[in-house]
């Protein structure tokens, strides 16, 4: 058991490298796509909703394939410098959970910016407060510290989706465990181990919100 | 669109059948983690501290590792174990646990987590005057839970169940690498015979993206129904 540590904890440093990244460009794009949602202009509105509805409905492996697999398929993509970019199954499991996240991030942020209280924004109004002011000083940090626990659970449940990435190759945690159950036919060693890792990292991450949520929490 | 076809041509009715078998793999799994769920709810909710703790390891343990982990283990790790069980009995000889109820079990046992957690509200937010009054009453402990309880936790958690129902459906995809025919699988035998992965892949995302949305539609005319008199 103790043997098997080393190569699970370099493919933990792999997953919690998944998981970062594609947690920061989730947020850039879950922003992105939660102010386009709450825009007043209806093709604006749908296609937001649109790649928020595809991103939620349909499951974590099957947008990693179609990135994957799909995307390669594509002769004008093969041809671009983009290329060098989707031939790496790295750089396609953090487009795919970025993308994915990013769906999530955006509805928790949207239902975070409309239960902001109307109160607010008019008493905003009614000072002369700019409405870029009023969105990057009230708006936003509201909205960002309401959506605090839901976004703990949404980084946990990308931190299990990060283990998808093994099955495109990429010796992740979940990969590490799998090359070690093939290597020495101890799936139980194996994959419990992994699994008190993963619990690990959870237990940590869970924290930190918590502290977070203490710290900034929205108190009404 | 010759490619989704019917027939020896086309790859329409692999993609039926294998839509037929997401579905049955996810309703057997649902019901298997309903009946966790039963199981485990008392154990959270009880005053006993073992049994509490008991409980939360279930949910927490499951609800912290990847889904993937939950179907490797129980796929080569029950494979395993059922030869040793069988080994016990005098059989020595390779023994393979059908795809379908290791698939249906690790989904279940992981959407069950989630269905505790759902009944658990539940039941805490049914009013704590409702208990008193049937102790009052004189009702038997099982009857209340039967004829009181039961009835109103589901009613209150249909909406969070069909939460547990979409992670549940879209968790069986994670089935198909151990090899069982659903749409996933399914997708990946065709297009690595046709050489179109986007195509397919696509195909698939339309066939989770159907499966969601008409189980949104039912779950919402439930809900309604319901929802009734209240």
């Amino acid at each position: 058991m103790i043997s098997i540590f080393p190569s699970l904890l370099s493919g933990a440093v792999i997953t919690l490298q998944l998981l970062v990244s594609s947690m920061f460009f989730g947020l850039i794009i879950g922003l992105i796509f939660a102010i386009l949602r709450i825009n007043k202009n209806p093709i604006i509105n749908k296609f937001a909703y649109g790649y928020s509805y595809f991103f939620r409905g349909t499951p974590l492996l099957v947008q990693l394939y179609l990135i994957y697999y799909g995307l390669a398929n594509i002769e004008f993509l093969r041809n671009s410098f983009f290329w060098v970019i989707i031939k790496e199954p790295y750089w396609c499991a953090i487009i795919a959970f970025s993308l994915n996240t990013g769906a999530y991030t955006s509805e928790i942020l949207r239902s975070a910016f409309q239960t902001i209280k109307k109160g607010y924004i008019e008493a905003a109004q009614s000072l002369g407060v700019t409405k870029k002011i009023t969105f990057y000083r009230i708006q936003l940090p509201i909205a960002i510290k309401q959506s605090l626990p839901a976004y703990g659970n949404e980084i946990i449940l990308m931190l299990k989706g990060t283990s998808l990435a093994s099955v495109i190759t990429i010796m992740d945690l979940m990969g590490e465990a799998r090359k070690v159950n093939v290597l020495t036919f101890k799936p139980f060693e194996a994959f419990i181990t992994a699994g008190i890792i993963y619990l690990f990292i959870t237990f940590i991450i869970h924290n930190i919100i918590k502290y977070l949520e203490k710290k900034y929490g929205f108190q009404t | 669109m010759e490619l989704l076809s019917f027939g020896d041509t086309g790859w329409g009715d692999e993609l039926f059948f294998a839509t037929l078998m997401t579905i049955a793999v996810s309703i057997t799994a649902m019901a298997i983690g309903f009946i966790f769920a039963l199981i485990f709810t008392p154990l959270k909710l009880s005053k006993n501290k073992t049994l509490n703790v008991i409980g939360n390891c279930y949910t927490t343990l499951i609800r912290g590792v990847p889904e993937l982990l939950v179907i490797y283990l129980l796929f080569f790790g029950g494979t395993g174990a059922a030869m040793y069980v069988a080994s016990i009995f005098g059989h020595d000889g390779y023994i393979e646990i059908n795809a379908f109820i290791t698939g249906a079990l690790a989904i279940g046992i992981i959407s069950g987590a989630y269905s505790t957690e759902v009944f658990r509200g539940a039941i805490l937010s049914i009013d704590k005057g409702q208990f008193e009054a049937s102790k009052v009453l004189g009702i038997k402990k099982y009857i209340q839970f039967y004829k009181i309880i039961l009835p109103q936790m589901l009613r209150l958690s249909i909406p969070n169940l069909s939460n547990v129902w979409q992670i549940t459906l879209k968790d069986t995809s994670l089935i198909s690498v151990t090899g069982l025919v659903e749409i996933m699988r399914q997708s990946y035998i065709a297009a690595g015979s046709t050489r179109d992965p986007l195509f397919f892949y696509s195909v698939a995302a339309v066939l989770y993206l159907m499966l969601t949305f008409l189980s949104m539609k039912l779950i919402n005319k439930l809900e309604i129904k319901y929802s009734k008199g209240y």
